[in-house]
C-alpha cells in the first residue's frame, strides 16, 4: 500500500452533539484498519477519538446548538495522525481535563467525579498527544505503526492473494 | 439503537445486562435503568452483566462512579460481571477496577 508523500487525509465534520460520537468512531476503524493497525490498536485508537470528540460536544458549545467537530486523519507511511478540531468558545482552562492520572485504591470515593479521565485516557493509549487552544481546541493524536506487524499485515494480504 | 437493557430480579437485587455501546449519548440512558436498583431499599447486590458490550469509554466509566456513589449511601453492592478482555483494560488503566469488584469474562457457557 503506497500513501501520497504528504500523507492521505480522509476528514469528517460531525454535529457537535453525543449522538454523532459513534460516528467518528466508525470512520477512524476504517481508516486504522485501512493504516493496517491491529485489532488492539483500532479499539484504542477509537476511544482516543471518542474521548477527544466527548470533550468537544461537552465543553466547546455550550448552549450552542450549531457547533461542529471536524475529525481529520492524515495517514502517513509510518503513522496515524487524527485531529479532533472545534472552533467552539474560547480558551477555558476547565475545558482540558488536568485530572491526569487513574483512579486510586485510597481515593475516598465521594471525592471522585464524573468526569477528567478522558484526556488521561488519551494519553495512555496514543504515542503522542499535543492540544493546541488558541482559537477552539484542536487535538492532535498520533500512533505509530510497529514495523513488524505492518509487515506481518501485508505478508498476511499477499499470501490471501496467492492462495 | 446503540444499547439494549433488560433487568432481572434476582434473590438479594438485581442484575442489569447491558447489551452494545456505552458512550456520551447511551451512558445517561445506562444510568437512568441502574439508579433506581442500586438505591432500592431491598437491593443488596446489583450486578451489571457486560458480556455483550462491544465499546466503552469514559463516560461509561463515570457513570459507573455515578453509581458506586449511590450504591454505598444506600448499602448496597455493586457488582461488575462477564468484563471482556478491552473493558478489563479501561478498567485498568482508568483504577476504576481498584475501587469495584470486577468478575472477567469466564469459560463458562453462553
Amino acid at each position: 500500500m503506497g500513501v501520497n508523500e504528504t500523507g492521505d487525509r480522509v476528514e469528517l465534520t460531525i454535529p457537535a452533539r453525543a449522538e454523532y460520537i459513534g460516528v467518528a468512531r466508525l470512520l477512524v476503524s476504517g481508516v486504522a484498519n485501512r493504516a493496517g493497525f491491529s485489532y488492539d490498536e483500532i479499539e484504542d485508537i477509537k476511544l482516543a477519538v471518542a474521548e477527544a470528540c466527548t470533550n468537544a460536544v461537552n465543553h466547546a458549545y455550550e448552549g450552542d446548538d450549531g457547533g461542529t467537530v471536524c475529525i481529520r486523519c492524515t495517514l502517513h507511511k509510518d503513522r496515524l495522525e487524527i485531529k479532533i478540531i472545534d472552533s467552539g468558545t474560547s480558551f477555558d482552562p476547565s475545558r482540558v481535563e488536568r485530572k491526569l492520572g487513574p483512579i486510586d485504591e485510597n481515593t475516598d470515593i465521594d471525592s471522585l467525579t464524573e468526569g477528567g479521565l478522558g484526556l488521561f485516557l488519551i494519553q495512555s493509549v496514543m504515542d503522542d498527544v499535543q492540544i493546541d487552544a488558541d482559537n477552539g481546541c484542536i487535538v492532535t493524536m498520533t500512533k505509530f505503526m510497529r514495523r513488524d506487524e505492518v509487515a506481518k499485515h501485508v505478508d498476511e494480504l499477499s499470501k490471501a492473494k496467492t492462495e | 439503537m446503540n444499547v439494549v437493557i433488560d433487568t432481572k430480579q434476582v434473590k438479594d437485587g438485581s442484575v442489569l445486562y447491558v447489551r452494545g455501546e456505552i458512550d456520551a449519548y447511551t451512558a445517561p440512558l445506562v444510568s437512568k435503568q441502574l439508579l433506581p436498583l442500586v438505591t432500592a431499599t431491598d437491593s443488596k447486590t446489583v450486578s451489571i452483566d457486560l458480556r455483550h458490550v462491544s465499546y466503552m469509554d469514559s463516560t461509561g466509566v463515570g457513570m459507573l462512579i455515578g453509581a458506586l456513589k449511590a450504591s454505598k449511601q444506600s448499602g448496597c453492592q455493586l457488582v461488575l460481571e462477564n468484563v471482556t478482555p478491552r473493558i478489563q483494560r479501561l478498567f485498568r488503566i482508568t483504577g476504576l477496577s481498584k475501587i469495584i469488584p470486577v468478575k472477567p469474562l469466564g469459560g463458562e457457557e453462553d
